[in-house]
């Protein structure tokens, strides 16, 4: 009988499944072609060509010349790019921190029910869907020591104006302050899709068993919300490593070195100095760098998974 | 159009273009151009079109305002495009070194980019077009540009690769209210810079006595503006080595230290020039050191709490010598241009006499034409107090380049600009100049070698 079955369920799925010939894959090939060719040139061939040009003392106005790996030795003695990275994960982990513990509780407050919630909602994502050059430039005003609002406002509650910006030590802060603004929209919006996935019967059972609304929080949402909020701190770092436009217009990098990043510290090298060998480099060793905090991102959340 | 039928005198058109509305002026200057030609037939490459490459800025405004002009007077098309500084040089560079360029016509700062142009021979030479006669409008008068201005425009081999647009001399802003208030006067020599500065400054009322740039790369010519003052310049023209760990170096960063520090609003580490030009439209600041084209919004209510009350001060003696820091830009043609013919009379029309009198007039700028400051009719029509052309003329009889003319440029802004900021913060002057200049001096030989 079962084996009737199985010739039976086999005789229908040959007669449903198109004929495949000999000379099948070659037929359908073609029209894989144009994704293949552009992805070559959009995506292979500027990595080969960046793997290439890190090997050459290479600038714009002068003849290049084949160093080998000297701009990556080089790299690892220059003491603005190591200062770089320092600054990139400062920023990095701030600006990932601060907007996933501020979206998540929006994203809790804003899934409770109350009057104009739909209004408020769409009042707060408003500054995501701003400019990034806008907000910078808007911010910058903001930030001025003598004439920007920001210090007009701590003057109203007698705090002595700060420098924000304008100063080595408040200028990474301040500038997180900008992301903070700009994305936590982003990370409640993604919570709050996790949390109107939530079932509701763990929480009558956990009511009936007399649980408080933090143990209910800590041991039922939070557990449930998990998958989403890595999700937001995967986005999120992805962003904020690759942020350039806000510290570009704001601080140029500055004061001195203070808000240089390794995107700036990039571009400074390939488009201010014309360092195109030297840049490669700095992009190769950035790229590496992004897939290791890739990589330990995505096993906290199979990590995560598994618990 | 028959030109002679319309002879209108510049000097009419320029009366008529101070004190009329632009629409009613326009037609005026128009014929004005065309009454210019004096039989040159401008329409010899009829039906081209150009593509014109500007560094957005007043004097982008200028040329664009009225391309139309060009357009009818030539009967070349013009489609031009006004980029922001930093972006307009990177993408010069990267379309030059592409080998065929968007852009006919371009315009070059020649305190960044003269010698790196020059060395890559981007652009024609101009002295074979402006020697024949059937490109170059014989009342062209070439004459008249300034001997500063040819300097600027001509590389080291004899090449003259632009024709000079703009001068842009450094001078000093002063509030002239608060100057009296305090029974001073304006400052004849850097040591009465700092005693006016201290005596204006008064923090806890949030006055300051000066502010300057203190950005990195921005900040580098408000400590060369101090050397040239020590009869130095940051690099030896004639060796091209550096002399920035000189005692003149030093004692101009110290002193570039000293003012910023504490005579200055807090946060200048972080001041370019918009900055400094906000703080001191408000009527906060005493002197405020920068470039002489940031004067008219300083003059308009609408931006400025200053209007009326602006000195516009000559750089004051140094320990040993008198020197306004200068920078400037020209125009050339892409060697890579196939229209090379219609994009040479464009540079002409550009820098002919009506667009140097008009960039005066509006205060966008300080062209390189003599005349233009010394026609009465252009001078009538300035939109800016008579003190600040006296200014800019006297700036510019002191002039001396503000930046090296090295290729490196930016980078030595860069390095230069971060010691000096580093030592606004506090840092020792001496072992700032001497930590940038170790990591600069590769970069130059390097340059220089190649």
């Amino acid at each position: 009988m079962t084996q009737t079955s199985t010739v039976e369920t086999k005789a229908v799925s040959a007669e449903a499944a198109p004929a495949r010939g000999p000379g099948f894959d070659r037929n359908y090939l073609p029209f894989a072609y144009p994704a293949l060719v552009i992805t070559a040139a959009v995506i292979v061939f500027p990595w080969i060509f960046t793997i290439y040009m890190s090997f050459y003392d290479w600038k714009i106005g002068q003849a290049r010349e084949f160093v080998g790996f000297a701009n990556f030795t080089k790299l690892a003695n220059d003491p603005r790019f190591i200062e770089s990275i320092g600054h990139t994960l400062y920023f990095t982990a701030l600006a990932v921190i601060l907007p996933v513990v501020f979206g998540t509780i929006a994203a809790l407050i804003f899934n409770e029910r109350f009057p104009l919630r739909g209004l408020f909602r769409a009042i707060f994502i408003l500054p995501m869907m701003a400019t990034p050059v806008a907000v910078a430039l808007v911010w910058t005003m903001m930030f001025h020591p003598q004439l920007g609002v920001l210090n007009y406002l701590l003057s109203l509650v007698g705090i002595p104006p700060q420098l924000w910006v304008y100063s080595p030590d408040t200028v990474i802060p301040s500038l997180v302050a900008v992301e903070v603004w700009h994305w936590t929209p982003l990370v409640m919006l993604i919570v709050l899709g996790g949390l109107a996935s939530v079932p509701v019967e763990p929480y009558e059972s956990a009511k009936i068993d007399g649980a408080s609304a933090w143990q209910m929080f800590r041991h039922i949402t939070l557990p449930l919300i998990m998958p989403f909020i890595l999700v937001a701190v995967v986005i999120r770092m992805i962003d904020a490593l690759k942020a350039f436009d806000t510290i570009y217009v704001i601080t140029s990098g500055g004061p001195g070195t203070a808000s240089e990043t390794i995107n700036i510290y990039l571009y400074l090298q390939a488009f201010s100095f014309y360092n195109i060998g030297y840049a490669s480099a700095v992009t190769i060793v950035f790229f590496v760098l992004i897939i290791l905090l890739t990589l330990v991102l995505l096993f906290l959340r199979q990590k995560a998974k598994w618990t | 159009m028959d030109d002679r039928k319309t002879r209108v005198t510049r000097r009419t058109a320029l009366k008529i273009g101070a004190g009329a509305a632009g629409v009613f002026a326009a037609p005026a200057i128009m014929k004005t151009a065309t009454a210019q030609t004096g039989g040159f037939n401008w329409k010899k490459f009829a039906g081209q079109s150009i593509e014109v490459s500007l560094t957005l800025g007043p004097r982008a405004e200028n040329l664009r305002r009225h391309e139309k002009e060009f357009t009818e007077l030539t009967g070349i098309k013009v489609g031009s495009e006004a980029v922001p500084e930093q972006q307009h040089r990177q993408q010069a560079v990267i379309q030059f070194n592409s080998g065929s360029p968007q852009f006919d016509v371009i315009t070059e700062s020649w305190h960044v980019q003269k010698r790196l142009f020059g060395k890559s021979k981007w652009l024609v030479d101009m002295k074979p077009l402006l020697a024949d006669a059937s490109l170059t409008a014989p009342d062209y008068d070439f004459a008249d540009f300034t001997a500063g201005g040819l300097r600027w425009a001509t590389q080291g081999d004899g090449r003259m690769d632009t024709l000079p647009l703009n001068i842009d001399p450094w001078m000093i802003y002063w509030n002239k209210e608060l100057f009296a208030a305090k029974g001073l006067a304006f400052p004849k020599t850097f040591e009465e810079i700092l005693m006016a500065a201290e005596k204006l400054t008064d923090k806890a009322a949030g006055q300051y006595g000066w502010v300057s740039r203190g950005l990195k790369n921005a900040n580098v010519p408000v400590w060369t503006s101090f050397m040239l003052g020590h009869d130095m310049d940051p690099v030896n023209p004639k060796t091209v080595t550096l002399q920035t760990t000189t005692p003149e170096a030093i004692a101009a960063a110290e002193y570039y230290k000293k003012l910023n520090k504490d005579f200055a609003p807090p946060g200048t580490v972080g001041f370019n020039w918009n900055e400094s030009q906000t703080s001191f439209s408000q009527g906060k600041i005493g002197m405020w050191l920068d470039g002489i084209g940031f004067a008219p919004p300083l003059e308009d209510p609408a931006k400025s709490r200053v209007v009326g009350k602006v000195g516009y001060g000559i750089m004051p003696a140094g320990p040993k010598a008198r020197h306004s820091a200068t920078f400037g830009d020209g125009i050339g043609i892409a060697a890579a241009s196939k229209k090379k013919e219609a994009a040479y009379l464009y540079c002409q029309w550009a820098t002919s006499k009506l667009m140097c009198a008009r960039l005066l007039q509006s205060g966008g700028g300080s062209p390189c034409r003599g005349s233009s400051y010394t026609d009465k009719d252009v001078i009538a029509g300035l939109k800016l107090p008579r003190e600040w052309l006296t200014c800019l003329q006297e700036s510019t009889a002191i002039g001396r380049p503000g930046l090296p003319e090295i290729v490196p440029v930016t980078e030595f802004r860069d390095v230069f600009g971060v010691g000096l900021t580093n030592t606004i913060g506090g840092a020792d002057a001496k072992a700032e100049l001497v930590k940038a200049t170790e990591a600069f001096a590769p970069v130059l030989q390097k340059s220089e070698a190649s």
